[in-house]
Protein backbone atom coordinates (compact mmCIF):
# COMPACT_ATOMS: atom_id res chain seq x y z
CA UNK A 1 0.00 0.00 0.00
CA UNK A 2 2.77 2.78 0.90
CA UNK A 3 4.79 1.75 -2.10
CA UNK A 4 1.77 2.15 -4.11
CA UNK A 5 0.75 5.39 -2.97
CA UNK A 6 4.60 6.36 -3.36
CA UNK A 7 4.89 5.39 -6.98
CA UNK A 8 1.60 7.30 -7.59
CA UNK A 9 2.36 9.95 -6.22
CA UNK A 10 5.85 10.49 -8.07
CA UNK A 11 4.56 9.52 -10.91
CA UNK A 12 2.31 12.25 -10.67
CA UNK A 13 4.91 14.65 -9.23
CA UNK A 14 7.04 13.54 -12.64
CA UNK A 15 3.59 13.85 -15.18
CA UNK A 16 3.29 17.26 -13.67
CA UNK A 17 6.69 18.36 -14.64
CA UNK A 18 5.93 17.94 -18.34
CA UNK A 19 4.17 21.23 -19.60
CA UNK A 20 1.25 20.81 -21.69
CA UNK A 21 1.03 24.22 -23.13
CA UNK A 22 4.15 26.09 -25.00
CA UNK A 23 4.41 29.26 -26.60
CA UNK A 24 6.65 29.39 -29.32
CA UNK A 25 6.86 31.37 -32.74
CA UNK A 26 4.78 29.64 -35.85
CA UNK A 27 7.37 27.08 -37.76
CA UNK A 28 6.37 28.74 -41.43
CA UNK A 29 8.51 31.60 -42.72
CA UNK A 30 7.43 33.43 -45.90
CA UNK A 31 10.46 34.52 -47.19
CA UNK A 32 9.89 36.20 -50.58
CA UNK A 33 8.76 35.16 -54.36
CA UNK A 34 10.95 32.29 -55.71
CA UNK A 35 12.55 35.02 -58.25
CA UNK A 36 13.50 37.16 -55.53
CA UNK A 37 17.15 35.18 -55.20
CA UNK A 38 20.23 35.52 -56.89
CA UNK A 39 22.30 32.72 -58.05
CA UNK A 40 24.95 31.72 -55.64
CA UNK A 41 24.17 34.29 -52.97
CA UNK A 42 23.14 34.08 -49.36
CA UNK A 43 20.06 35.63 -48.20
CA UNK A 44 19.99 36.72 -44.24
CA UNK A 45 16.98 38.80 -43.86
CA UNK A 46 15.67 35.79 -41.86
CA UNK A 47 18.76 34.50 -39.52
CA UNK A 48 16.78 35.68 -36.70
CA UNK A 49 14.47 33.14 -37.55
CA UNK A 50 17.14 30.34 -37.88
CA UNK A 51 16.83 30.60 -41.70
CA UNK A 52 19.71 30.97 -44.58
CA UNK A 53 17.92 31.05 -48.36
CA UNK A 54 20.53 30.13 -50.73
CA UNK A 55 20.16 29.72 -54.51
CA UNK A 56 22.70 27.01 -55.83
CA UNK A 57 22.72 25.58 -58.97
CA UNK A 58 19.07 26.99 -60.00
CA UNK A 59 17.58 25.55 -56.75
CA UNK A 60 16.39 27.51 -53.94
CA UNK A 61 17.83 25.88 -50.28
CA UNK A 62 16.67 26.99 -46.78
CA UNK A 63 19.36 26.16 -44.64
CA UNK A 64 18.74 25.99 -40.84
CA UNK A 65 21.78 28.36 -39.05
CA UNK A 66 22.57 25.98 -35.99
CA UNK A 67 25.95 24.66 -36.09
CA UNK A 68 25.52 20.61 -36.05
CA UNK A 69 28.36 20.56 -33.57
CA UNK A 70 27.06 21.98 -30.03
CA UNK A 71 24.28 24.65 -30.97
CA UNK A 72 25.69 28.19 -31.72
CA UNK A 73 24.88 30.32 -34.90
CA UNK A 74 27.46 30.42 -37.26
CA UNK A 75 28.43 33.29 -39.37
CA UNK A 76 28.77 33.77 -43.37
CA UNK A 77 31.83 35.05 -44.56
CA UNK A 78 31.02 36.46 -48.34
CA UNK A 79 34.33 36.71 -48.96
CA UNK A 80 35.39 33.48 -47.92
CA UNK A 81 32.55 31.94 -49.36
CA UNK A 82 31.81 29.82 -46.32
CA UNK A 83 29.64 29.45 -43.13
CA UNK A 84 31.94 29.94 -40.31
CA UNK A 85 31.01 28.77 -36.54
CA UNK A 86 32.39 31.50 -34.08
CA UNK A 87 32.44 28.60 -31.35
CA UNK A 88 34.54 26.08 -31.99
CA UNK A 89 35.62 27.20 -35.41
CA UNK A 90 33.04 24.50 -37.35
CA UNK A 91 33.07 25.74 -41.05
CA UNK A 92 30.47 24.49 -43.82
CA UNK A 93 30.70 25.14 -47.53
CA UNK A 94 28.54 28.50 -48.57
CA UNK A 95 27.44 28.35 -52.49
CA UNK A 96 30.71 29.24 -53.64
CA UNK A 97 32.14 26.47 -52.26
CA UNK A 98 29.76 23.64 -53.08
CA UNK A 99 26.70 21.96 -51.90
CA UNK A 100 25.78 24.62 -49.25
CA UNK A 101 26.05 23.54 -45.67
CA UNK A 102 28.80 20.61 -45.98
CA UNK A 103 30.66 20.56 -43.32
CA UNK A 104 34.00 20.38 -44.18
CA UNK A 105 36.28 21.87 -41.59
CA UNK A 106 35.78 22.23 -37.52
CA UNK A 107 34.10 19.26 -34.99
CA UNK A 108 31.32 19.59 -36.62
CA UNK A 109 29.97 16.18 -37.30
CA UNK A 110 27.51 16.57 -40.11
CA UNK A 111 25.80 18.97 -42.82
CA UNK A 112 23.12 21.91 -41.28
CA UNK A 113 19.93 20.79 -42.02
CA UNK A 114 17.56 22.09 -44.59
CA UNK A 115 14.15 22.75 -44.03
CA UNK A 116 10.76 22.17 -46.16
CA UNK A 117 9.77 24.55 -48.90
CA UNK A 118 6.83 24.89 -50.71
CA UNK A 119 4.91 27.82 -52.78
CA UNK A 120 2.34 28.95 -50.61
CA UNK A 121 -1.11 30.14 -51.84
CA UNK A 122 -0.14 33.41 -53.05
CA UNK A 123 2.85 31.90 -54.64
CA UNK A 124 5.44 33.38 -52.42
CA UNK A 125 8.25 30.63 -50.74
CA UNK A 126 7.52 29.02 -47.39
CA UNK A 127 9.51 27.89 -45.18
CA UNK A 128 8.02 24.84 -42.80
CA UNK A 129 10.79 24.53 -40.01
CA UNK A 130 8.85 21.60 -38.57
CA UNK A 131 10.38 19.25 -41.16
CA UNK A 132 14.23 18.79 -41.92
CA UNK A 133 16.45 17.03 -43.76
CA UNK A 134 19.53 15.70 -43.16
CA UNK A 135 22.05 15.07 -45.82
CA UNK A 136 23.84 12.45 -43.79
CA UNK A 137 20.57 10.35 -43.87
CA UNK A 138 20.80 10.86 -48.00
CA UNK A 139 17.39 13.49 -47.01
CA UNK A 140 18.97 15.90 -49.48
CA UNK A 141 17.52 14.46 -52.40
CA UNK A 142 14.12 14.76 -50.92
CA UNK A 143 12.02 16.88 -53.32
CA UNK A 144 10.70 19.19 -50.42
CA UNK A 145 14.21 20.05 -49.32
CA UNK A 146 14.75 22.63 -52.32
CA UNK A 147 12.65 24.44 -55.25
CA UNK A 148 13.59 24.31 -58.30
CA UNK A 149 13.38 28.12 -59.60
CA UNK B 1 18.85 43.98 42.93
CA UNK B 2 20.59 45.00 39.72
CA UNK B 3 18.83 45.80 36.16
CA UNK B 4 20.31 42.85 35.19
CA UNK B 5 19.09 40.25 38.01
CA UNK B 6 15.71 42.16 37.54
CA UNK B 7 15.37 41.06 34.26
CA UNK B 8 16.89 37.73 34.34
CA UNK B 9 14.14 36.76 37.20
CA UNK B 10 11.18 37.65 35.14
CA UNK B 11 8.49 35.84 33.36
CA UNK B 12 9.78 36.49 30.19
CA UNK B 13 12.73 35.77 30.42
CA UNK B 14 12.86 32.42 32.33
CA UNK B 15 10.12 31.08 29.55
CA UNK B 16 12.52 31.42 26.96
CA UNK B 17 15.97 30.74 28.56
CA UNK B 18 15.33 27.76 31.06
CA UNK B 19 18.63 27.38 32.42
CA UNK B 20 21.12 29.67 33.95
CA UNK B 21 23.86 30.51 31.33
CA UNK B 22 26.66 27.98 31.64
CA UNK B 23 29.29 27.86 34.17
CA UNK B 24 30.02 24.00 35.18
CA UNK B 25 30.32 21.26 33.03
CA UNK B 26 26.67 19.85 33.94
CA UNK B 27 25.01 23.10 33.49
CA UNK B 28 26.81 23.79 30.17
CA UNK B 29 26.14 19.99 28.97
CA UNK B 30 22.21 20.93 30.09
CA UNK B 31 22.02 24.76 28.32
CA UNK B 32 23.50 22.90 25.01
CA UNK B 33 21.01 19.87 24.94
CA UNK B 34 17.71 21.90 25.75
CA UNK B 35 18.77 24.67 23.32
CA UNK B 36 17.68 24.23 19.24
CA UNK B 37 20.11 25.80 17.92
CA UNK B 38 22.97 24.17 20.30
CA UNK B 39 21.83 21.21 20.53
CA UNK B 40 22.97 20.43 16.48
CA UNK B 41 26.63 20.84 17.53
CA UNK B 42 28.71 18.51 19.89
CA UNK B 43 29.08 19.35 23.34
CA UNK B 44 32.36 19.46 23.22
CA UNK B 45 34.77 18.82 20.49
CA UNK B 46 38.69 17.38 20.67
CA UNK B 47 41.68 19.72 20.45
CA UNK B 48 42.70 17.83 17.00
CA UNK B 49 39.71 18.98 15.17
CA UNK B 50 41.18 22.27 14.71
CA UNK B 51 44.37 21.05 13.92
CA UNK B 52 44.55 23.24 10.27
CA UNK B 53 47.68 21.32 9.32
CA UNK B 54 45.46 18.12 9.64
CA UNK B 55 41.72 19.31 8.58
CA UNK B 56 42.56 22.31 6.07
CA UNK B 57 39.03 22.97 7.27
CA UNK B 58 37.64 22.63 3.99
CA UNK B 59 34.73 21.40 5.01
CA UNK B 60 33.88 23.93 6.86
CA UNK B 61 34.47 26.69 4.40
CA UNK B 62 32.39 25.51 1.87
CA UNK B 63 29.29 24.71 4.70
CA UNK B 64 30.38 28.55 5.68
CA UNK B 65 30.25 29.71 1.81
CA UNK B 66 26.69 27.57 1.67
CA UNK B 67 25.45 30.16 4.60
CA UNK B 68 26.71 32.99 2.58
CA UNK B 69 25.41 31.91 -0.82
CA UNK B 70 22.43 31.46 1.12
CA UNK B 71 21.79 34.67 2.49
CA UNK B 72 22.91 36.83 -0.75
CA UNK B 73 20.89 34.93 -2.55
CA UNK B 74 17.64 35.63 -0.53
CA UNK B 75 18.83 39.53 -0.53
CA UNK B 76 19.74 38.90 -4.32
CA UNK B 77 15.51 37.93 -4.32
CA UNK B 78 14.62 41.01 -3.31
CA UNK B 79 15.22 42.72 -6.41
CA UNK B 80 15.85 39.81 -9.24
CA UNK B 81 12.70 39.01 -11.18
CA UNK B 82 13.09 35.35 -13.11
CA UNK B 83 11.17 36.52 -16.48
CA UNK B 84 12.42 37.45 -19.98
CA UNK B 85 11.47 40.71 -19.77
CA UNK B 86 13.39 41.33 -16.81
CA UNK B 87 15.83 39.54 -15.70
CA UNK B 88 18.56 41.24 -17.34
CA UNK B 89 18.32 44.33 -16.59
CA UNK B 90 17.50 43.62 -13.16
CA UNK B 91 20.93 42.05 -12.72
CA UNK B 92 22.34 45.21 -14.02
CA UNK B 93 19.91 47.47 -12.16
CA UNK B 94 21.60 45.21 -8.93
CA UNK B 95 25.13 46.22 -10.59
CA UNK B 96 24.55 50.01 -10.85
CA UNK B 97 21.73 51.36 -9.05
CA UNK B 98 21.15 48.83 -6.04
CA UNK B 99 22.96 50.04 -2.47
CA UNK B 100 25.70 47.16 -1.84
CA UNK B 101 24.53 45.25 -5.58
CA UNK B 102 28.12 44.24 -5.49
CA UNK B 103 26.11 41.42 -3.16
CA UNK B 104 25.18 40.18 -6.55
CA UNK B 105 29.26 39.85 -7.29
CA UNK B 106 29.82 38.21 -3.64
CA UNK B 107 27.02 35.52 -4.81
CA UNK B 108 29.08 34.62 -8.19
CA UNK B 109 32.67 34.61 -6.22
CA UNK B 110 31.08 32.75 -3.68
CA UNK B 111 29.99 30.02 -5.92
CA UNK B 112 33.62 30.08 -7.37
CA UNK B 113 35.03 29.54 -4.50
CA UNK B 114 32.57 26.90 -3.12
CA UNK B 115 33.73 24.55 -5.91
CA UNK B 116 37.51 25.20 -5.10
CA UNK B 117 36.91 24.53 -1.35
CA UNK B 118 35.05 21.63 -2.32
CA UNK B 119 37.80 20.45 -4.74
CA UNK B 120 40.44 21.19 -1.64
CA UNK B 121 38.10 18.93 0.59
CA UNK B 122 37.35 16.32 -1.02
CA UNK B 123 40.93 15.93 -1.66
CA UNK B 124 42.28 16.58 2.06
CA UNK B 125 39.82 13.53 2.69
CA UNK B 126 41.39 11.19 0.04
CA UNK B 127 44.50 12.31 1.28
CA UNK B 128 44.06 11.60 4.93
CA UNK B 129 41.93 8.33 3.95
CA UNK B 130 38.81 9.14 5.39
CA UNK B 131 37.17 7.50 3.28
CA UNK B 132 37.94 4.23 4.39
CA UNK B 133 35.76 1.95 5.99
CA UNK B 134 33.50 2.55 8.01
CA UNK B 135 33.24 6.29 6.17
CA UNK B 136 32.70 5.17 2.75
CA UNK B 137 28.88 6.26 3.14
CA UNK B 138 29.83 9.52 3.99
CA UNK B 139 32.27 9.85 1.16
CA UNK B 140 29.02 8.82 -1.23
CA UNK B 141 27.04 11.78 0.15
CA UNK B 142 30.05 13.97 -0.38
CA UNK B 143 29.42 13.31 -4.09
CA UNK B 144 26.10 13.90 -4.11
CA UNK B 145 26.81 17.05 -2.59
CA UNK B 146 29.34 17.87 -4.73
CA UNK B 147 27.06 16.73 -7.90
CA UNK B 148 24.50 19.30 -5.61
CA UNK B 149 26.60 22.19 -6.08
CA UNK B 150 27.72 22.30 -9.60
CA UNK B 151 23.76 21.95 -10.29
CA UNK B 152 23.30 25.25 -8.61
CA UNK B 153 26.13 26.59 -10.61
CA UNK B 154 24.26 25.45 -13.77
CA UNK B 155 21.36 26.45 -12.54
CA UNK B 156 22.50 29.64 -11.36
CA UNK B 157 24.50 30.72 -14.28
CA UNK B 158 21.38 31.13 -16.60
CA UNK B 159 19.57 33.40 -14.46
CA UNK B 160 21.29 36.88 -15.38
CA UNK B 161 19.82 35.83 -18.98
CA UNK B 162 23.18 37.11 -21.25
CA UNK B 163 24.74 35.15 -24.21
CA UNK B 164 26.99 33.77 -22.02
CA UNK B 165 24.28 32.10 -19.85
CA UNK B 166 21.80 31.08 -22.83
CA UNK B 167 24.55 29.49 -24.91
CA UNK B 168 26.24 27.52 -21.92
CA UNK B 169 22.71 26.11 -21.05
CA UNK B 170 21.78 25.30 -24.49
CA UNK B 171 24.89 23.54 -24.96
CA UNK B 172 24.65 21.75 -21.79
CA UNK B 173 21.12 20.73 -22.21
CA UNK B 174 22.23 19.30 -25.61
CA UNK B 175 24.00 16.55 -24.04
CA UNK B 176 20.48 15.48 -22.37
CA UNK B 177 18.62 14.89 -25.94
CA UNK B 178 21.80 12.80 -26.70
CA UNK B 179 21.19 10.70 -23.80
CA UNK B 180 20.64 6.82 -24.46
CA UNK B 181 17.13 5.97 -24.78
CA UNK B 182 15.82 9.11 -22.76
CA UNK B 183 17.04 11.91 -25.40
CA UNK B 184 15.19 12.14 -28.26
CA UNK B 185 18.31 12.70 -30.60
CA UNK B 186 20.63 9.28 -28.36
CA UNK B 187 20.52 5.76 -29.39
CA UNK B 188 17.66 3.68 -28.73
CA UNK B 189 15.73 6.62 -28.43
CA UNK B 190 12.83 5.17 -30.05
CA UNK B 191 12.12 2.24 -27.75
CA UNK B 192 9.87 3.60 -25.91
CA UNK B 193 6.64 2.89 -28.10
CA UNK B 194 3.26 2.40 -26.74
CA UNK B 195 0.68 1.35 -29.59
CA UNK B 196 3.27 2.19 -32.10
CA UNK B 197 3.65 6.28 -31.07
CA UNK B 198 6.75 7.24 -30.20
CA UNK B 199 6.90 8.24 -26.50
CA UNK B 200 10.28 9.86 -26.93
CA UNK B 201 10.61 12.99 -29.05
CA UNK B 202 11.69 16.52 -29.03
CA UNK B 203 8.68 17.62 -27.09
CA UNK B 204 8.96 15.02 -24.14
CA UNK B 205 12.73 13.63 -23.70
CA UNK B 206 14.40 14.52 -20.75
CA UNK B 207 16.36 17.76 -22.56
CA UNK B 208 12.42 18.94 -22.54
CA UNK B 209 11.45 18.00 -19.32
CA UNK B 210 14.77 19.70 -18.38
CA UNK B 211 14.45 22.74 -20.01
CA UNK B 212 10.43 23.20 -19.86
CA UNK B 213 10.28 23.57 -23.58
CA UNK B 214 11.86 22.55 -26.68
CA UNK B 215 14.64 25.12 -26.41
CA UNK B 216 16.11 27.65 -23.48
CA UNK B 217 13.42 30.05 -23.34
CA UNK B 218 10.94 31.93 -20.28
CA UNK B 219 9.67 28.23 -19.17
CA UNK B 220 13.62 27.27 -18.75
CA UNK B 221 14.21 30.31 -16.75
CA UNK B 222 11.54 30.16 -14.09
CA UNK B 223 12.86 26.09 -13.97
CA UNK B 224 16.15 26.86 -13.40
CA UNK B 225 15.48 29.94 -10.93
CA UNK B 226 13.10 27.52 -8.82
CA UNK B 227 15.64 24.75 -9.21
CA UNK B 228 18.47 27.03 -8.25
CA UNK B 229 16.71 28.78 -5.03
CA UNK B 230 14.70 26.27 -3.24
CA UNK B 231 14.91 22.62 -4.78
CA UNK B 232 18.40 21.69 -5.03
CA UNK B 233 19.23 23.98 -1.89
CA UNK B 234 16.82 22.19 0.17
CA UNK B 235 18.27 18.96 -1.22
CA UNK B 236 22.03 20.14 0.02
CA UNK B 237 20.69 20.97 3.37
CA UNK B 238 19.40 17.70 3.63
CA UNK B 239 22.43 15.53 2.54
CA UNK B 240 24.62 18.73 4.60
CA UNK B 241 22.53 17.20 7.75
CA UNK B 242 23.32 13.41 6.93
CA UNK B 243 27.01 14.49 6.02
CA UNK B 244 27.37 16.28 9.55
CA UNK B 245 25.87 13.74 11.13
CA UNK B 246 27.49 10.87 10.03
CA UNK B 247 31.17 12.82 10.90
CA UNK B 248 30.15 13.59 14.63
CA UNK B 249 29.04 9.47 14.98
CA UNK B 250 32.47 8.04 13.26
CA UNK B 251 34.71 9.80 16.03
CA UNK B 252 33.98 13.45 15.33
CA UNK B 253 36.28 15.63 12.54
CA UNK B 254 39.85 13.50 12.31
CA UNK B 255 39.00 11.98 15.27
CA UNK B 256 39.43 8.04 15.96
CA UNK B 257 36.76 5.40 15.62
Amino acid sequence: MLTASTGVLTLGTVRFLFPNVLSEPPSKVKVGFPDAFDEGKVDERFKDKNIWVVKYQGKLIALSTTCTHLGCTPNYLEKEGKFKCPCHGSGFFGPAMGDPGINFEGPAPRPLERWSLSIGDDGQVVVDKSRKFQQERGEWTNVDSYIKV
Amino acid sequence: MSVGDFIRNSQVWKSIFRHPAPRDRRNRVVVMLTNVFLHLHPVSVRQSGIALSYTWCMGGLTFFLFLVETITGVLLMFYYRPTLEHAYNDILGLRDVATLGVLRELHRWGAHAMVITIWLHMYRVFLTGSYKPPREFNWGVGVILLVLTLLLSFTGYLLPWDQLAIWAITVGSNMARAHPVVGHEGPGSSLITVGGVNLIHSGSDARFLLLGGRAVGGETLLRFYVLHCVAIPLAAAVLIAVHFWRVRKDGGISGAL
